[in-house]
């Protein structure tokens, strides 16, 4: 979990000073606006009041047509400074009388204006008309400027000015004390998220992270923790136990594996020495008493060497085979085809002076164990070559094919063939289907071919008819 | 000329130790065969201890050693002798029923000369007993005694 870009605070802080900025703006606008308006009513009121009065005073010099009387009274509206000018008009609308007397041209209009009053750029001008007893006599004429109106602007700017920027300052302190409050609970939840999952520590806790939705947060995230912690603990548990029991299976298992070592070492061992002692004693006695038996006598007496020899052979072989089982299997390629062949050779030289046609396919390279699969490979070939000696002309084919994913090897002979009834029973140890008289062997080839291919993860199957030859299949995963 | 060196014959089962004994009298071999039953009375010898104690000679000409014996088994023997500068230099011909590979294996890592199987048929048996005791004390020339170290020459 990284860090956050922009923080949490930051994003806070600011959301508060745009509000409080826009709102103290808009309101200082509203403010100046309102306070402009209502200043320029004033000064209008002010005006039309000043103007009526000076009306009420010039009806006599109107009345009278006395232009000199009406002058002095507009002149006295140089004590105010704001007043530009002033003109009077009489009934019928001519120019009479003006302020200051002799005024620029253009400054006041040549002929009354209508009644009331009205901004122009700088100045506000006022029109009333002078009457007596409900009989118009002319028209008064005022003209003031705003520079009080600028002025009070310049002054409401100013003011507006400093409480924005002092409820600036103030909205800062404020915003940073509220978001550290706001923010302060979701930067320690975020701080307990980033610990958990940088360090996979689900003891930790986000507790006390108030009594809002921030808190109700918190509270949630503390809950998934536990619930974690405690599955943790419990799959913790689960391994554990797991690996106590694959220990204790294990050690039953080397403990049965030191015990079947055993078990073929007495046997390797102690179930020869009586039987060579048979042989031996056997071979003494015919020795020393033989001339002294008849003929059956001395027949017994070969029977006992030849069964005490036939046993010592099954032991071998019986040796062999646990032997195949238990020993460590020491993977690597190998070369079917190169292997075969040198099998093939080998048997050959015992194959002495008969005729056989040996015929070997295409065989690839395999992952395996090379003095296993040789093994294999004497076996089949050996049967082969045995069962085939009845035959004049014997044919011998080993192949290979690919088939679903493995590889399927065969070893076809035209021999003697077997009854495909038992061909389940082919693999079994010092199962036969011959006598043994018919042709040697203790029965042990077979197991040992299937164990072995069975320990390299194929199958091991046979066709075969009585007369008409054998096939054997062995197949290995690719 | 020193007298012939003896044979010393480690075997604890009696009729493997008649059957030896036969083979080993069909070379007419003039060597004489000493038959200790265990691996303890091979040490004994071997020290010139125990029942030992006083007998003349010196090292034998080979050990034909059992490895399954009581109390001091044939590899136990054989790690001794071969710790021992007195008898590092003896030869050693293993002769056992058992042809497990851990066996042969350890045999060899302690410094055994030879490793024989006894096969089952006696004729083979002789066979093998004969070459053996032939080789060893007719053809193979022993040891001198007190060689053990070059710097105790």
């Amino acid at each position: 979990m990284k860090a956050p870009r922009t923080t949490i605070r930051r994003k806070l802080v600011t959301a508060m000073m745009l509000t409080s900025t826009t709102v103290l703006l808009l309101v200082g606008a509203v403010f100046v606006a309102h306070d402009v308006v209502s200043f320029r009513r004033l000064l209008v009121q002010a005006l039309i009041t000043r103007a009526n009065i000076l009306a009420a005073n010039s009806t006599a010099a109107l009345a009278f047509r006395n232009p000199e009387d009406a002058g002095q009274i507009l002149a006295a509206l140089k004590t105010d400074p704001r007043m530009i000018a002033a003109a009077l008009y009489d009934q019928k609308g001519r120019l009479f009388a003006t302020y200051p007397a002799s005024v620029p041209p253009g400054t006041v209009p040549p002929a009354s204006g209508p009644i009331g009053h009205r901004f122009e750029k700088s100045d506000l001008v006022v029109s009333q008309p002078v009457a007596e007893e409900g009989q118009s006599l002319g028209t008064l004429y005022l003209k003031s400027d705003l520079k009080e109106l600028d002025d009070r602007l310049r002054v409401d700017a100013m003011v507006v000015l400093l409480a924005v920027l002092g409820s600036i300052v103030v909205a800062f302190a404020f915003s940073t004390w509220l978001q550290r409050r706001i923010a302060q609970p979701i930067l320690t939840l975020a701080n307990v998220a980033r610990n958990v999952s940088e360090h996979k520590d689900y003891s930790l806790r986000a507790k006390g992270a108030g009594d809002d939705e921030v808190g109700v947060l918190a509270g949630a995230f503390d809950e998934m923790l536990s619930e974690i912690q405690q599955r943790d603990k419990e799959i913790r548990q689960l391994n554990v136990d797991l690996e106590r029991r694959v220990n204790a299976r294990t050690a039953e298992l080397e403990g049965a594996n030191k015990e079947l070592e055993a078990f073929s070492y007495s046997v390797s061992h102690d179930l020869r020495a009586p039987l060579r002692h048979i042989d031996g004693f056997v071979e003494l006695l015919a020795k020393h008493a033989g001339p002294s038996l008849d003929e059956k006598g001395r027949r017994h007496l070969a029977t006992i060497s030849t069964a005490a020899q036939r046993m010592g052979a099954l032991i071998d072989d019986l040796l062999v085979f646990s032997r195949m089982g238990r020993s460590e299997m020491r993977k690597t390629s190998v070369d079917l085809a190169a292997l075969t062949e040198e099998v093939v050779q080998e048997l050959k030289a015992d194959a002495g002076n008969r005729c056989v046609e040996w015929k070997l396919g295409k065989l690839p390279t395999v992952q395996g164990d090379p003095s296993m699969l040789r093994l294999v490979l004497v076996n089949l070939l050996a049967n082969a070559l045995k069962y085939s000696g009845p035959k004049e002309a014997a044919r011998i084919e080993v192949e290979a094919q690919s088939q679903n994913g493995e590889l399927i090897v065969s070893v076809r002979d035209n021999g003697v063939g077997f009854d495909p009834t038992y061909s389940h029973k082919l693999f079994g140890v010092f199962q036969r289907l011959h006598g043994s008289d018919e042709f040697e062997g203790t029965g042990i080839g077979l197991a040992n071919v299937r164990r072995i291919v069975s320990r390299h993860g194929g199958r091991t199957w046979a066709d075969g008819t009585i007369n008409e030859g054998a096939t054997f299949y062995f197949s290995l995963p690719k | 000329m020193t007298m012939l060196k003896r044979i010393l014959l480690a075997e604890d089962n009696e009729n493997d130790v008649e059957l030896t004994m036969t083979a080993l009298a069909e070379n007419h071999l003039a060597n004489e065969v000493v038959v200790v039953r265990d691996g303890a009375e091979a040490w004994d010898f071997l020290c010139h201890e125990g029942t030992f104690a006083g007998r003349n000679g010196g090292n034998p000409a080979v050990v034909l050693l059992d490895l399954k014996m009581p109390k001091v088994d044939g590899l136990e023997l054989l790690r001794r002798m071969r710790q021992d500068p007195r008898f590092k230099a003896v030869p050693v011909v293993v002769l056992t029923s058992s042809r497990e590979e851990s066996d042969i294996v350890q045999s060899y890592r302690l410094g055994v000369n030879a490793f024989v199987v006894k096969p089952v048929a006696f004729e083979e048996f002789i066979g093998a007993v004969k070459n053996l005791g032939l080789f060893w004390a007719v053809l193979n020339e022993p040891p001198p005694d007190r060689i053990q170290s070059p710097s105790a020459a």
